[in-house]
């Protein structure tokens, strides 16, 4: 599993205000936390509260790669703020993300090939979330298609059903594993999927035993990456274990400790 | 039409046996295994960057069970591990020995650890190549001899063992201070192979210095067993689980030579053919079988079935 450390983003109330006092310490010890409790990368995103959403991208990334060449996934729906946080990545960088309309594949898909980025691109276009995974499933091959004839790595592009919180389109839910499914027949070798994980779970109850118990029915799907909280260690718990029993580690007493010092 | 290729995430730990002056160490050459980023041979794939070794095996007593096929490459020196050990590379060209504490198993001479060690110490002081040692293969007697033949070869960089279940702390804990490395044995298992492996990590012992043995079958007698785990192995390692990156060792000689295929007499069963090739053809067949499944080190013991697998390895390390 591809993690995705979801912390360092302005909708966290600690993020927000590190931000806006320039305050590196929160930030890099977010950054340095997620890596030591798994994350093979970072997402990086400035909120929506941000007021200058460009210097506050470039404060951020400069900031983690201060501490850190892991792979950055810059998080904006902007474009010149994406390029910017492209730019300045020290590691590998993932685009987070495009929608599956036409005009925005055109400008981000290049973007992704100038600065051999990878890209997350999003089950949904002009006219909203689709209701079910067929729908789901065509725009990802709209995507598909469209990547290939950028010339985009197949093992760059990240499909993202688009999970919604189960309290509000409980059917969504099982929609989009079966949307992982799918995906992997769209071609050989076929794109990631990705998942977004902790949407599924807004203003639910009991927002860790959701999170946890859908990743691993979505690991169960094919799911290769997802943007969740590394912190939550019986989350990476989960995964872990579904991925072991999914036969992608091999199994010993210690394999929670084992996939750990990996 | 295009080449299938593999993209492999990671590679096998590469691993240094030996050390010279300048490590500190007394020994002329250096072994270096491991590193290949690839399966076995697959130099179109990947990186192969060392080739697989072969150790000779040495004994610190005539061998009890060997038959005079195997006896007779040695004949004067079998039971004097010094000479045994010169005439291994003087005559026989070996670059690294395997020295087997075998006297002091309960069941031959029951030799104590200290006579162990100092046989160690003699054997380091009149050959300079890189050294294995490995105790009596009985995990409670090692317990006692390896902590004193680790400290006779201390600094040396030694290949010591065998670890097992039974005993890894206290072996792990003597080659931590010796600054060995170790050979980490588990029942043609692989799940208590990756825990072996972590256990000991968890000892403070760094997982680039343990080699795994995943317990040898001759050809015939259970080979492909350890073959598969092998395989598995050497995948889990290029996808890279750190805990399974190990290189590996097989004891070829040990048990190609217990087989009835390589012993048996012509009179006895006249129809398997001259005892003087069969022997050392088992040998070489269970040997280059175990090449093929991601072994770094061979342990062997005749002359000709190492002449034999030596020019295999040259073979097989061709990139065209």
């Amino acid at each position: 599993m591809f993690v995705i450390g979801e912390r360092i983003n302005g909708m966290f109330n600690d993020v927000a205000k590190a931000i806006k006092q320039g305050d590196k310490a929160t930030i890099q010890g977010l950054a340095r936390k997620q890596m030591e409790a798994g994350a093979d990368a970072l997402d990086v995103n400035v909120g929506p509260a941000a007021e200058e959403p460009l210097r506050a991208m470039e404060w951020l990334v400069n900031t983690i790669g201060e501490v850190t060449d892991a792979p950055l996934a810059i998080d904006t729906t902007k474009f010149e703020v994406m390029e910017t946080g492209l730019k300045l990545c020290k590691g590998k960088a993932i685009i987070n993300s495009t929608s599956g309309d036409k005009e925005k594949l055109d400008r981000f898909l290049p973007l992704a090939k100038k600065y051999n980025a990878s890209i997350i691109a999003l089950t949904m276009n002009k006219s909203g979330i689709p209701q079910d995974a067929q729908s789901r499933a065509e725009i990802a091959a709209q995507i598909v298609t469209c990547a290939q004839e950028q010339g985009i790595d197949m093992n760059d592009l990240y499909i993202d059903g688009v999970i919604l919180p189960v309290n509000v389109a409980q059917d969504h839910s099982r929609e989009v594993l079966e949307t992982i499914r799918q995906c992997k027949l769209l071609c050989d070798p076929p794109p990631k999927t990705i998942l977004g994980l902790s949407n599924v779970s807004q203003k639910a109850l009991n927002r860790p035993l959701v999170n946890r118990t859908y990743l691993a029915m979505a690991i169960a799907c094919g799911l290769d990456a997802a943007i969740l909280d590394p912190l939550d260690k019986d989350l990476m718990n989960s995964m872990i274990t579904a991925e072991l029993l999914m036969g992608k580690q091999i199994y010993c007493g210690n394999y929670l400790e084992a996939y750990r010092k990996k | 039409m295009e080449k299938a290729t593999e993209k492999w995430a990671s590679k096998v730990n590469e691993l240094i046996i030996g050390a010279t002056q300048k490590e500190g160490g007394t020994r002329n050459s250096l072994i270096k295994v491991g590193g290949a980023t690839t399966l076995p041979f697959l130099h179109f794939e990947g990186v192969i960057p060392n080739p697989p070794v072969i150790a000779m095996e040495v004994w610190d007593m005539e061998p009890p069970d060997w038959p005079a096929v195997l006896k007779e490459p040695f004949g004067e020196v079998l039971g004097d591990p010094v000479e045994w050990a010169k005439k291994c590379i003087n005559e026989y060209g070996a670059n690294f020995l395997c020295l087997r504490l075998a006297s002091t198993h309960p069941d031959t001479k029951n030799n104590s650890p200290e006579e162990a060690a100092a046989t160690v110490k003699k054997v380091l002081e009149v050959v300079s190549v890189p050294l294995m040692i490995i105790g009596c293969n009985q995990a409670e007697k090692d317990t006692e001899v390896i902590p004193a033949v680790s400290e006779a070869a201390r600094g040396d960089n030694c290949l010591v063992g065998i670890a097992v279940e039974a005993n890894y702390k206290t072996i792990t804990a003597a080659c931590q201070s010796d600054g060995h490395s170790i050979i980490a044995e588990s029942p043609i298992d692989i799940n208590l192979a990756k825990q072996l492996n972590i256990l000991i990590s968890d000892m403070g012992f760094s997982p680039e210095k343990i080699i795994m043995h995943p317990a040898t079958g001759a050809l015939g007698y259970g080979l492909e067993y350890t073959y598969s785990i092998m395989e598995r192995s050497r995948l889990a390692a290029l996808q890279g689980d750190k805990m399974m990156s190990m290189p590996m060792v097989n004891f070829v000689g040990q048990e190609a030579w217990r087989a009835k295929e390589a012993k048996a007499s012509e009179q006895e069963i006249p129809e398997w053919g001259p005892i003087a090739s069969r022997g050392p053809l088992w040998e070489v067949t269970t040997a280059v079988s175990y090449l093929q499944a991601g072994a770094d080190i061979l342990v062997m013991c005749h002359p000709k079935a190492i002449d034999s697998v030596k020019k295999v390895i040259e073979e097989l390390m061709k990139k065209e």
